[in-house]
């Protein structure tokens, strides 16, 4: 069967399945379980509509249970344990192999360096894009055309920063834009950027980048938009003048929104891999902990140090989970 | 006031200057990986693609026609080999659509540019060679000296701006092409619209309950949903893809339709939570007094206003499942490499064709074309959905 025909028809069978589900289940609870007629009519309805919401919602906790919950423990389950052993107990040992690999240290250090930066500059860009778009005419067209690299892929944008940083021989045409200005303004030869350790980390960071600042400025935009304008008014009659309002007045009031949108940039930095994997797939000191764990998993087929490697990450994303958790539960009140 | 206006009028071209710089430099990139795939491979090696607009000067190298062949005793011993480089070399479809021009030429690799166009070369012994400014040559000597390969003229010529659909019908419509993206264009799209589609519905009634319907444990389980949001997918691949070759799935579309599935409804959700809890509770009030089920509440009143939430979920998830790579490397493509999607050939293109831009640009290109359609046509519900969806 050709893998159109079975697209269509896993659309059919799973659309059709969720609403026969749903449909039947509330069927079979209205008219065969607790009837709401007879003598019983009042207690029933009150019984099924305690039961109700677990119909609708058991497909989704089902879902949810088996393809986020269960593999948070399992995955903590094989970091303890060694599959070449037949899956026995060996406490830490998988993780102490972990921290004696150099590419360990050199992919949490990168971590950290991507952390440093792509939240930080993702969130300033995009607040800088916010205030300047929202003054002028043209803004909406910046604004999208700013927006647009949300929509390409992490391997697309791989695609189109290898083409800028390419290099070229000395003798011949460069035609990547970065060693054409570099040639221009300073540089003698051309640089393969890529593989400057160190300085590589920033080119690959400056991708996501890229990708993440006009999720920074539509966010950031809606928010400075919400601003009362009396406050602003009332800084302008005081004589403040444009800096000090946007840093004195704009900024404090929509810090709330700029941390949330630091912490949502920082869940993606710490999952990031197709842009290092793309490019240089951790070659040249550019190893992310991503990376690090999908060459233990699927290249060294070492699931123990694998696993220990995603448990990191998630060790990681854990405050920032307890954070939004912390304030859904206190906004529900 | 004027001293205010004059200052504000100097602050707003600072604004728009510094909106075109920014601007300018986000578009660019992309720009350029667009402007490269119109190009043909000689002018993406010559020149840089924001030369692509003015004309390109380029070194070529063209041989005459084979003298055996070719050549036309003129008598006492002299022989004539005449043509167009152009035209023999495949630069130019024939006399009339040269659009080349030489600025110097030579006949050894040694000194590509020593002769000016209509200079007559003496290569020795009485064998001349001489080519014009649009490619015609004439090469004379003995019997002797045409004879053999034809002779080799370096050109150093200024090619006007030349943009081809070429690369888009060799990537796209060549069926003997190996590395074509048709195949893995079709594929992605197995993948995407399944894994969009079946979500948003577990996902709606889900969020239903969770927005209007009382029951112990509603607190605790939006707060799960709130956690598993950020839980980094990266911890649930060996889990499993060990669960699906223990029930049988394996590799495969099937296993790459419930992951995403999996993965995008903590998401789901919770926008479409969000959303639901904003409706009019009177309309929901209204119906029950009426004496319609839930069932009907939801399928008749909530669907149909929750539409601009389901509307922004199916879109980032559309945009998440084109562009993935992670889960289908894991789930979906297996050794045989006929379940690849665009992603994963692009980044296998990277290793093997690094240097060929024609090729490179032209598939990323495809595989962004879609997203950047639906970015641009839908914009509005993207951005809606992003105000709704980050955690406040």
């Amino acid at each position: 069967m050709s893998p159109i025909m079975q697209a269509a028809l896993t659309i059919v069978i799973g659309v059709g399945g969720c609403v026969g589900y749903f449909y039947l289940s509330n069927q079979i609870l209205d008219r065969v379980l607790f009837p709401a007629r007879g003598a019983n009519a009042g207690r029933n309805i009150n019984r099924a509509n305690a039961i109700r919401p677990w119909l609708f919602l058991f497909p989704a906790i089902f879902a949810l249970a088996l393809y986020l919950a269960y593999p948070v423990f399992e995955t903590l389950r094989l970091s303890l344990t060694d599959r070449s052993l037949g899956g026995a107990f060996v406490g830490l040992e998988n993780y102490a192999r972990m921290t004696d690999d150099p590419k360990f240290w050199e992919a949490l250090r990168n971590n950290f360096l991507w952390l440093l930066i792509v939240p930080a500059a993702s969130t300033a860009f995009g607040l800088l894009a916010a205030q300047l778009t929202d003054r002028i005419r043209w803004g909406n067209i910046a604004k999208s055309l700013i927006f647009m690299p949300m929509a390409i892929s992490f391997v697309g944008a791989a695609v189109i920063f290898k083409l800028v940083y390419d290099a070229r021989p000395e003798d011949v045409a460069q035609i990547g834009i970065l060693n054409a200005v570099y040639l221009q303004l300073c540089g003698d030869s051309p640089i393969t950027w890529l593989t400057v350790p160190f300085w590589n980390n920033i080119f690959l960071i400056i991708v996501l980048i890229w990708i993440q600042t006009g999720f920074a400025m539509v966010i950031l935009s809606a928010a400075l938009r919400g601003i009362p304008e009396e406050t602003i008014e009332a800084a302008i009659v005081d004589g403040a003048n444009p800096f000090q309002i946007f840093f004195k007045i704009k900024v404090p009031q929509i810090a709330g929104t700029i941390v949330v949108v630091w912490t949502t940039i920082t869940i993606v930095v710490l999952k990031v891999f197709d842009i290092v994997f793309a490019m240089t797939n951790g070659q040249w000191e550019t190893q992310v902990l991503a990376n690090y764990m999908y060459d233990k998993l699927f290249r060294a087929n070492d699931w123990g140090v694998g696993s220990a490697a995603a448990m990191v990450i998630m060790i990681l994303v854990l405050p920032i989970l307890v954070w939004n958790v912390y304030n859904a539960r206190r906004e529900m009140r | 006031m004027d001293h205010i206006a004059g200052r504000k009028s100097g602050l707003s071209w600072a604004v728009h200057f510094s909106a075109l710089a920014l601007v300018i430099v986000w578009v660019l990139p992309t720009l350029g990986l667009l402007v490269s795939s119109f190009r043909t491979t000689d002018q993406i090696r010559s020149s840089g693609w924001w030369a692509a607009l003015f004309p390109a000067v380029q070194n070529e190298t063209y041989r005459t026609a084979d003298p055996d062949e070719a050549r036309v005793d003129l008598g006492d011993g002299i022989y004539l080999v005449s043509g167009n480089i152009f035209v023999e070399g495949g630069a130019a479809a024939n006399l009339d659509e040269i659009v080349r021009e030489i600025s110097a030429w030579g006949a050894s690799s040694r000194a590509i540019d020593a002769y000016q166009p209509d200079e007559v070369a003496d290569l020795g012994e009485g064998e001349t060679l001489t080519v014009t400014a649009r490619g015609d040559y004439e090469w004379r000597g003995t019997a002797d000296q045409i004879e053999g390969r034809g002779a080799r003229i370096f050109v150093t010529v200024s090619a006007p701006p030349d943009f081809t659909l070429g690369n888009y019908q060799n990537v796209l419509f060549d069926p003997s092409n190996r590395e074509g993206m048709s195949k893995a264009f079709f594929n992605t799209l197995t993948v995407t619209i399944p894994a969009t589609i079946i979500p948003i519905l577990i996902a709606a009634f889900a969020a239903y309950a969770l927005a209007w319907m009382e029951f112990p444990g509603r607190a605790l389980l939006i707060a799960a949903v709130v956690g598993l949001l950020v839980v980094p997918l990266q911890l649930a691949l060996i889990p499993l893809l060990k669960l699906h070759n223990d029930i049988g799935i394996g590799k495969g579309y099937l296993g790459v339709w419930l992951a995403h599935t999996g993965f995008g409804l903590p998401l789901a959700i919770y926008l479409l939570r969000n959303y639901m809890v904003g409706l009019p509770r009177e309309v929901i009030e209204n119906a029950r007094v009426d004496g319609a089920t839930e069932f009907q509440i939801f399928t008749r009143i909530i669907l149909p206003l929750s539409f601009p939430a389901l509307a922004s979920f199916a879109i980032f998830q559309f945009l998440w499942t084109w562009n993935d790579l992670l889960v289908a490397m894991v789930f979906l493509i297996d050794s045989s490499g006929e379940t690849t999607v665009m992603t994963r050939q692009l980044v296998e293109m990277m290793g093997t064709r690094g240097g060929d831009w024609e090729i490179l640009a032209t598939s990323a290109f495809v595989s962004i074309a879609v997203p950047l359609a639906v970015f641009f046509s839908l914009q509005r519900y993207l951005v809606r959905g992003l105000l709704a969806g980050s955690v406040k």
